[in-house]
């Protein structure tokens, strides 16, 4: 990035909610209907029609405002935004403009090698989506309104990221609260988590914010880096060159990897902003945050605390862990039946998330349940097989969907901890190999990993690995 | 004058009205008449009155997150000018 400008960037968030029917009305928000099956007067806009506030997204309102540390407004009022749109049937959208429910709040980003920073959140409020756009070629655009007046809360930053870097690691905490919360599915393709990026640089030491550009069309985290960085090039080439950034929004195009300008919207900015008289206020009682809060799950960032003061766990493994709640829930579950949440945690993130990986499978439905996997645990720790048949174990348990000790049992996967037999089998491998042993004897230390290899394989790895390290000991000083 | 003739152009041009010049002019007084009516109420005197954005004192009015009967394709496009495919409703070509 370029070097000689301060690069400053606020975020604005509009994350689609889970609820089964629409803000204001009863129609079902399912993606991927039949254009325009799922409406009525209300979302069509029809003359007469009067909107009726969803509960459901008021809860998940102040569920995102608790998590995200704001403020959670006692009194609050919709706003119709006015605009004219193909997409909008009423010529206005129903928003929240002043007295929104959630404001002043905060997310600690953390980059690694670097200071925990916070990043503030101005506020959230929620709004009604508009309806799609569908551009078909010719002399027209289709217009499809399901997704009219589909729940959406947007959460705006403070201008506090000086990085693409920030503002990736504040939009991923974000998404992983929304998606915790289970308020928003989190699906960036599909749109429902759609991020615009306010973006503007200014000359080191100086204090007024320059002028921004705002971003808009950024469906992944990977574009959303790469069109801050864009944009940061272009408004630093600009001022080198003794012009000046305009102010406009910037439409990114992903498969260019540039940014287009949507001149002639300029006007359209200008709101007008006033109370909608169709909605009553809304209220919010200390009882009602209190029951909302009563319901809020533990979050990401907590958990990652608390795995590793609680659990001893290495800040990687625990970020691995907590990123996901149904990994973070697998996890927990296994340490609840094998209390040794290291190995629990090395097993959950190589075999378990591996497999799962490779075969495309989601965690919840992983046909190794923690239970499961906890009887191979077992098994490992009181010696009936080593770590390495255990993975054996684990294949076995992935096809079949037989316990632990059933597999050890029918495939003779037991471990020999029979002094007698191991010993039969190091004094083979021993006569076979009588050269390497004499030189293991002479000092060439290196040998030992290759004669307890030996044994392993020729006892198809049933041996007990320390057993055996012990009786080569035993025959060198022999 | 508590609007001019600009302040009425722009109004215009966000509502999408073509107004003729003389219409201009006519707007013009008129909606000066009409602020300078409603400006009549800056002269209560409303101090110590919390500021409302309604006009019944409720609050409150919810229904619960259950799905209701759409009214159906045909009917949501009945009043449409023009049906794009199926079921889409059929407008100008947008640029973005």
């Amino acid at each position: 990035m370029n070097s000689r400008y301060e690069v400053v960037i606020g975020l604005e968030v509009h994350v689609q909610l889970t609820t089964k029917t629409k803000i204001f009305c009863g129609c079902s928000t399912r993606f991927g209907q039949a254009p325009n099956s799922q409406t009525c007067p209300v979302c069509l806009g029809l003359p007469g029609a009067l909107p009726v506030l969803n509960h459901k997204v008021v809860d998940y309102a102040i569920k995102a405002g608790l998590a995200t540390n704001c403020q959670i407004a006692p009194h609050s009022i919709f706003a119709r935004k006015n605009y004219f749109y193909p997409d909008l049937p009423k010529g206005y959208q129903i928003s929240q403009f002043e007295l929104p429910i959630c404001e002043r709040g905060w997310l600690d980003i953390e980059l690694e090698g670097s200071e925990k920073k916070r990043i503030g959140i101005t506020r959230i409020h929620m709004e009604e989506d508009a309806g799609k756009l569908l551009h078909a070629d010719g002399q027209s655009s289709s217009v499809d309104l399901n997704r009219a007046c589909t729940p959406l809360l947007e959460v705006v930053s403070e201008p506090d990221m000086r990085t693409a870097d920030e503002a990736i690691a504040y939009l991923k905490q974000l998404h992983q609260i929304v998606v915790y919360l289970g308020i928003c599915d989190g699906n960036l393709e599909e749109g429902s988590f759609r991020c615009d990026a306010n973006v503007s640089i200014r000359p080191w030491g100086q204090k007024e914010l320059g002028t921004r550009a705002e971003l808009k069309n950024l469906n992944s985290f990977r574009f959303i880096k790469q069109a801050i960085e864009y944009e940061v090039e272009r408004q630093a080439e600009l001022l080198d060159d003794g012009g000046k950034v305009v102010q406009e929004t910037r439409l990114f195009d992903a498969d260019k990897g540039v940014s287009r300008s949507m001149r002639g919207k300029e006007e359209a900015h200008d709101y007008r902003y006033f109370p909608d008289p169709d909605l009553l206020p809304l209220k919010v009682s200390e009882d009602w945050i209190d029951q909302v809060r009563s319901t809020l799950p533990e979050l990401p960032q907590a958990k990652l605390q608390r795995y590793q003061q609680e659990f001893g766990l290495p800040a990687y493994d625990a970020g691995v862990l907590s990123a996901e709640k149904p990994v973070a829930e697998y996890f927990e579950t296994l340490v609840a039946l094998h209390d040794q949440p290291k190995i629990c945690s090395n097993w959950v993130m190589s075999e378990v998330l591996g497999a799962l990986k490779d075969k495309g499978i989601d965690i919840v439905d992983c046909p190794v349940t923690p239970a499961m996997l906890a009887g191979i645990l077992k098994r490992i720790a009181d010696s009936t097989i080593s770590g390495k048949i255990a993975k054996q174990v684990f294949d076995g348990i992935w096809s079949t969907g037989k316990s632990a000790d059933q597999i050890i049992e029918e495939q003779g996967l037991k471990q020999v901890t029979d002094t007698g037999a191991i010993e039969a089998i190091v004094n083979e491998v021993i006569a076979a190999n009588p050269g390497q042993f004499e030189e293991l004897k002479g000092g060439k230390d290196k040998l030992m990993g290759f004669f307890v290899g030996q044994v392993m394989k020729a006892s198809k790895g049933k041996a007990n690995p320390e057993m055996v390290n012990q009786l080569l000991k035993k025959k060198l000083s022999a | 004058m508590k609007i001019n003739q600009k302040d009425v152009e722009h109004v215009a041009r966000l509502a999408r009205l073509n107004l003729e010049p003389q219409e201009l002019e006519v707007m013009t007084v008129q909606m000066d008449a009409i602020l300078g009516y409603v400006d009549k109420l800056n002269e209560l005197d409303t101090e110590g009155i919390e500021p409302t954005a309604h006009a019944v004192p409720m609050a409150n009015a919810f229904r619960e997150d259950e799905i209701r009967p759409s009214i159906g394709i045909e009917l949501a496009l009945g009043n449409a000018p023009m049906v794009a495919g199926e079921s889409c409703f059929q407008v100008p070509k947008v640029i973005e």
